[in-house]
């Protein structure tokens, strides 16, 4: 396969194998060699989005296996987040470039249990709302907990990107998130 | 409360279940007033419609009375509603075109996959109806939680009977929405294969919206009457050649506009060899697909096809090159309940639209194993069973 891109799709979408070194390029900093992208059209505006995104303490209400983000200060942000079998992974998020109302981009610093780096971009696509891109990169990790985490992260990021997308669409158009629980108990119950 | 649980197939049981609970802001609880049976519920009950799980609560026509509201419901306790069965949220793209049942965030985002998969993008969420369309607990039941409360249920009019307004919920709007895809002109000749609810529905409208004849398709003999009460001509599929028949009631020209209301009355997922067995086991005789065939071989060049019909998988042997070379057009989709409901609920307080005239029995809670069982058994006489959790039993 020619291994010059001449298309306009998404690198994330490329069947070349280069594309992940391409990526790279553009997010910063490599930190994985797992390629994720997802977009979302959110039919509100770009300064709502992204300040509600940049507020990082916000974003486990809607990241179902993120436990919690604490923000250490504006750069860095300490991430909790759920693996099976009831254990949890950690890493420190640096925020490696930005722009306000366009993207934030990250990577995970060094002692991370799972090695990733990411950018979410939010483009202004006018009558339609935003459309926000996630591209994520990250290290499928082996051996030990990492078997168990790698089982998680190697199937997982491509879904979970999207459904978290989906839930921060829902949240941000519907001040809701979609369930179709019936009691509180139940509702506890399947999030877990 | 009482509600109606699937258990298996033919396993439909009147259990004890928790009573719903506001969850998020905009939902509502209601109690409910009345509930059908839809002829879509018998193919949950055939055991046809995948992932769904042993104790959902069935039912996607109903309404109520509110009993609580979240803080962002604009509805209040004691108001009665009717409920759409396509739960849509009213601030995504597509429902900003009153596109409801295309709605983005109806369903959770975990069940958005399968029907991602299968269709590309998600649909709504529905009421009772599998987890494909979302695992929400239907309406035939004491109480239901209705999410997004602030922009589906229509709120009725104080002193208007339920039967009056019920079918609001799903089968009206449906048979309206057909007869619109057929895009009804002045002096059209419009043709309608199906006479069960959504067909008989479209067969009204169609007249409402000018059709100048309507020919109704169907073997059901008491169907094809209902159909002929409303102005329609018939023909008896068992008894007569449909192509034939209707070249000749149309001098040679073939029907303006044809609509396809048979197939499955279903709101889900298909898989086709479940299509299959659905075809070889109880559909009018036919082969279920033959219906959309005939219909786009029997349409006038240029004409329009309506197929309010569900279709979940692929189609075999779909007559490409007559719908290309006829120029036909196209026009299909679930309803968008809630871009219906208005407009029907003033047509039927100026009685431009009567419905009730399909209630063939009228049952408690309590019977619904029973009432699913006849609705299955006796197609013919049992046209509409309606459900009030307060009727006392018989």
């Amino acid at each position: 396969m020619d291994d010059i891109q001449t298309d306009d799709a998404p690198l994330a979408s490329s069947k070349r194998s280069s594309a992940v070194e391409e990526a790279t390029e553009t997010l910063i900093e490599a930190k994985g060699d797992s390629l994720v992208g997802r977009a979302v059209t959110i039919n509100k505006p770009v300064s709502e989005l992204f300040a509600y995104w940049r507020d990082f303490g916000n974003l486990a209400t809607f990241m179902e296996n993120v436990v919690r983000v604490e923000v250490i200060d504006t750069k860095r942000s300490h991430w909790v987040v759920k693996a099976p079998a009831g254990r949890t992974v950690e890493w420190d998020a640096i925020v490696t470039d930005e722009q306000e109302d366009s993207f934030i981009a990250w990577a995970s610093a060094p002692g991370a249990d799972v090695e990733n780096s990411g950018r979410i971009d939010f483009r202004n696509a006018g009558a339609r709302g935003t459309v926000v891109t996630a591209t994520i990169l990250y290290d499928p990790p082996g051996g030990g907990i990492g078997k168990v985490i790698a089982k998680m992260f190697q199937r997982e990021p491509a879904i979970q990107a999207r459904r978290d997308l989906r839930r921060f669409k829902q949240l941000m158009e519907t001040g809701e998130i979609a369930t179709a629980a019936t009691t509180h108990a139940q509702f506890e119950k399947e999030s877990g | 409360m009482r509600a109606l649980a699937w258990h298996g197939k033919h396993d439909v049981r009147v259990d004890t279940v928790d009573d719903p609970e506001i969850l998020n802001p905009r939902d509502c609880i209601i109690k409910v007033t009345a509930t059908a049976i839809c002829g879509s519920d018998l193919h949950l009950y055939d055991g046809y419609i995948p992932t769904m799980q042993a104790g959902d609560v069935l039912g996607h026509e109903f309404m109520g009375e509110v009993v609580e509201t979240g803080p962002k419901s604009t509805l209040q306790k004691g108001q009665k509603v009717v409920v759409p069965f396509t739960i849509a949220c009213g601030s995504c793209y597509h429902c900003g075109k009153h596109q409801y049942s295309a709605c983005d965030n109806g369903l959770p985002a975990d069940n958005q996959d399968i029907a991602q998969a299968a269709y590309g993008q998600p649909m709504s969420g529905l009421f009772g109806y599998s987890h494909m369309t979302g695992g929400y607990a239907g309406g035939q039941a004491e109480y239901v939680r209705v999410p997004f409360s602030d922009v589906g249920p229509i709120v009725i009019p104080e002193g208007i009977e339920d039967e009056k307004v019920l079918f609001l919920s799903d089968i009206l709007p449906t048979g309206w929405m057909a007869a619109e895809n057929a895009q009804i002109e002045p002096n059209d000749i419009v043709a309608v294969w199906g006479c069960g609810p959504v067909g008989l529905f479209a067969v009204q409208s169609a007249f409402l919206m000018g059709a100048d004849r309507v020919i109704a398709i169907d073997h059901f003999p008491h169907r094809l009457e209902l159909a002929k009460k409303f102005g329609a001509e018939t023909i008896n599929f068992e008894e007569s050649a449909v192509y034939d028949a209707l070249m000749q009631m149309t001098g040679g020209i073939g029907p303006d506009a044809v609509i396809d209301a048979v197939g499955l009355e279903a709101h889900g997922f298909f898989v086709d060899n479940i299509v299959d067995q659905v075809k070889a086991s109880m559909f009018m005789g036919t082969d279920r697909t033959h219906s959309i065939r005939q219909a786009i071989l029997a349409c006038r060049k240029g004409g329009r096809v309506s197929m309010p019909a569900v279709y979940g998988g692929f189609v075999d042997k779909f007559p490409l090159g007559a719908f290309m070379e006829k120029g036909l057009t196209l026009k299909t989709g679930q309803t968008h309940v809630q871009h219906y409901m208005p407009g029907l609920l003033n047509a039927i307080l100026e009685e431009k639209i009567d419905t009730t005239f399909l209630i063939s029995h009228r049952m408690s809670l309590e019977e619904a194993p029973k009432g699913y069982k006849m609705f299955k058994d006796k197609q013919n006489e049992v046209t509409k069973v309606v459900l009030k959790p307060d009727f006392a039993a018989a």
